[in-house]
């Protein structure tokens, strides 16, 4: 595991109490040279409880606001409730890149 | 990045809300609806072009200025970004959720401004 995928993980561990959490470097999805430049995170925590998708983005955002200014390109976000979790069982997967430009 | 001048930085906001207060149903988006740059920007644009309405979007790419005030004034750091009545929807993944729970058709339905049926101006 990379650095900033383990820093993503000790962040979102600390700052949400997951009750599941994988983080995913789909970086060799996307054209960019940096190797820790795409992520995805699946985050199933008690808290998101009562919060609409847009507060627990923002939760996950806030945790990890200096990476996704200096370092993360793009971050694909899966929030759920335990009780979600159970009826969902997984995640989407992520769309390929087009290359585009390097920033968020 | 480059730095702005703090004026520039006022006219980019103004320009900004103005585009959020006049457009029920925008998106900030990299790229077109039709020429999108960015994976999550085509399937952000897909779902919204799915709902059958008319909305507006802006390219990001072609307005620097707009991309870089832009995450600062709606706390929320990456695109795409649609916005509805003027609130702050989500970015992709929540667009997406949203339209496969069916929840985005009749939010969009209710803010996209009326079509005439005749198809006249």
């Amino acid at each position: 595991m990379g650095p900033m995928q383990n820093l993503i993980e000790t962040k979102l561990k600390a700052g949400l109490t997951p009750s599941y959490l994988r983080v995913e470097n789909e970086s060799h999805m996307h054209g960019g040279s940096a190797l820790e430049s795409h992520f995805k995170v699946t985050v199933v925590a008690e808290t998101f409880t009562g919060q609409r998708l847009l507060q627990r983005h923002r939760s996950v955002n806030q945790l990890l606001r200096e990476e996704l200014q200096n370092h993360i390109h793009a971050l694909a976000m899966h929030t759920y409730t335990p009780e979600e979790w159970e009826s969902v069982g997984e995640s989407p997967a992520s769309p390929d890149c087009r290359g585009g430009s390097k920033h968020i | 990045m480059q730095d702005m001048q703090p004026e520039q930085t006022q006219d980019t906001e103004a320009r900004i809300r103005e585009q959020i207060a006049e457009n029920p149903v925008l998106l900030y988006m990299k790229g077109s609806p039709k020429l999108p740059s960015c994976g999550f920007s085509a399937q952000a644009s897909q779902a919204l072009m799915a709902c059958g309405k008319p909305f507006a979007y802006v390219d990001i790419l072609q307005n620097p200025d707009i991309r870089a005030e832009l995450p600062r004034i709606a706390d929320w750091p990456t695109f795409p970004q649609l916005w509805i009545n003027g609130e702050l929807i989500g970015g992709c993944d929540i667009i997406l959720e949203m339209f496969q729970q069916g929840e985005l058709q009749p939010l969009v339905a209710e803010a996209a401004p009326e079509v005439d049926e005749n198809g006249a101006e």
